[in-house]
């Protein structure tokens, strides 16, 4: 392993980090949710009378993240270099592995962690490792 | 109320993704990379947003109620059982091809990114297949769905 210090950014990631943090405990605080992103939309699929305007209003939030962003200074570039059908394969992992394990990066890693939830603890742990396991495979042996 | 909450309460978790860098795939793949040039930055998100948020968690188990009323809904399943281990094993797998996890497939939908949209869609179809498939089940507990 070596530190690629040129790519480390440490006060973006800890900014950006601390308004996420905000997020979830504003959630908590005033909702009283987990702030779980693929739980939110897993119960738009499966909508219940009620409970269905302030799951879309978070996601309406997160799509117009970047308009908003944009609004006051210039977009951060992204790069996605994978091909299109493995981003469908992904996809389809992300979205069957998520709902099955009941949470991702933000209910689990972030929410849960928040919480010391041993369940979150374990949930996080295992889709770090097949996270690494499978960025091993497909930069360095395939 | 409770949905303009949300809605800003989206809005500035896709502000944190974008600050942080988690919105760039190639960022989070950098990270991911450990045998590679390893980026470490996501690790200091991840401790960055569990900081800010611990203390909120740790106020509102004390409460039945929220600042505007509603109930404090926290998970309440404890068992660590199949499902949990080998649907994250699998959604690590999704993560570490392409980078892109459920918060962040929404924020470069916003960009219009058309391969974000084409993650977004294949990932929405999964998660549609995986409801159809466990139609039957009963519904989880108040306050378990993350």
């Amino acid at each position: 392993m070596s530190i690629a210090w040129n790519a480390f950014t440490p006060a973006t990631a800890l900014i950006g980090g601390a308004l996420i943090g905000a997020a979830a405990a504003a959630f908590v605080v005033f909702n009283g949710r987990i702030a779980g992103v693929s739980g939110i939309l897993g119960g738009l699929l499966r909508p219940a009378r009620g409970d269905i305007a302030w799951r879309a209003a978070f996601v309406a939030g997160l799509v117009a993240a970047p308009l908003a962003y944009g609004v006051f200074a210039a977009l951060p570039a992204i790069r996605v270099d994978t091909d299109i059908a493995v981003l469908i394969v992904a996809g389809l992992l992300v979205g069957v592995g998520t709902r099955y394990g009941s949470g991702c990066t933000s209910g689990h890693g972030v929410c849960g962690i928040s919480r010391l939830s041993p369940r979150s603890i374990v949930a996080t742990l295992a889709f770090m490792a097949a996270g690494f396991a499978t960025v091993f495979v497909t930069r360095h042996l395939l | 109320m409770y949905t303009a909450a949300s809605f800003l309460v989206g809005l500035v978790f896709g502000l944190g993704l974008i600050v942080a860098g988690m919105a760039n795939p190639e960022k989070v793949l950098g990270f991911l990379d450990l045998a590679g040039a390893w980026d470490p930055s996501l690790a200091l998100v991840m401790a960055g947003a569990i900081a800010v948020g611990s203390g909120a968690y740790a106020l509102m188990r004390q409460r039945a109620r929220t600042l505007l009323g509603a109930p404090v809904r926290l998970p309440v399943e404890r068992a660590i059982d199949r499902p949990l281990v080998l649907g994250s094993l699998v959604f690590g797998v999704g993560w570490g091809l392409a980078g892109i996890c459920p918060g962040p497939a929404l924020v470069l939908a916003g960009y219009g990114a058309i391969k974000g949209l084409v993650f977004l869609a294949a990932m929405l179809t999964g998660s549609a297949v995986f409801e159809l498939l466990m139609q039957n089940r009963p519904h989880e507990e108040e306050g378990n769905r993350r």
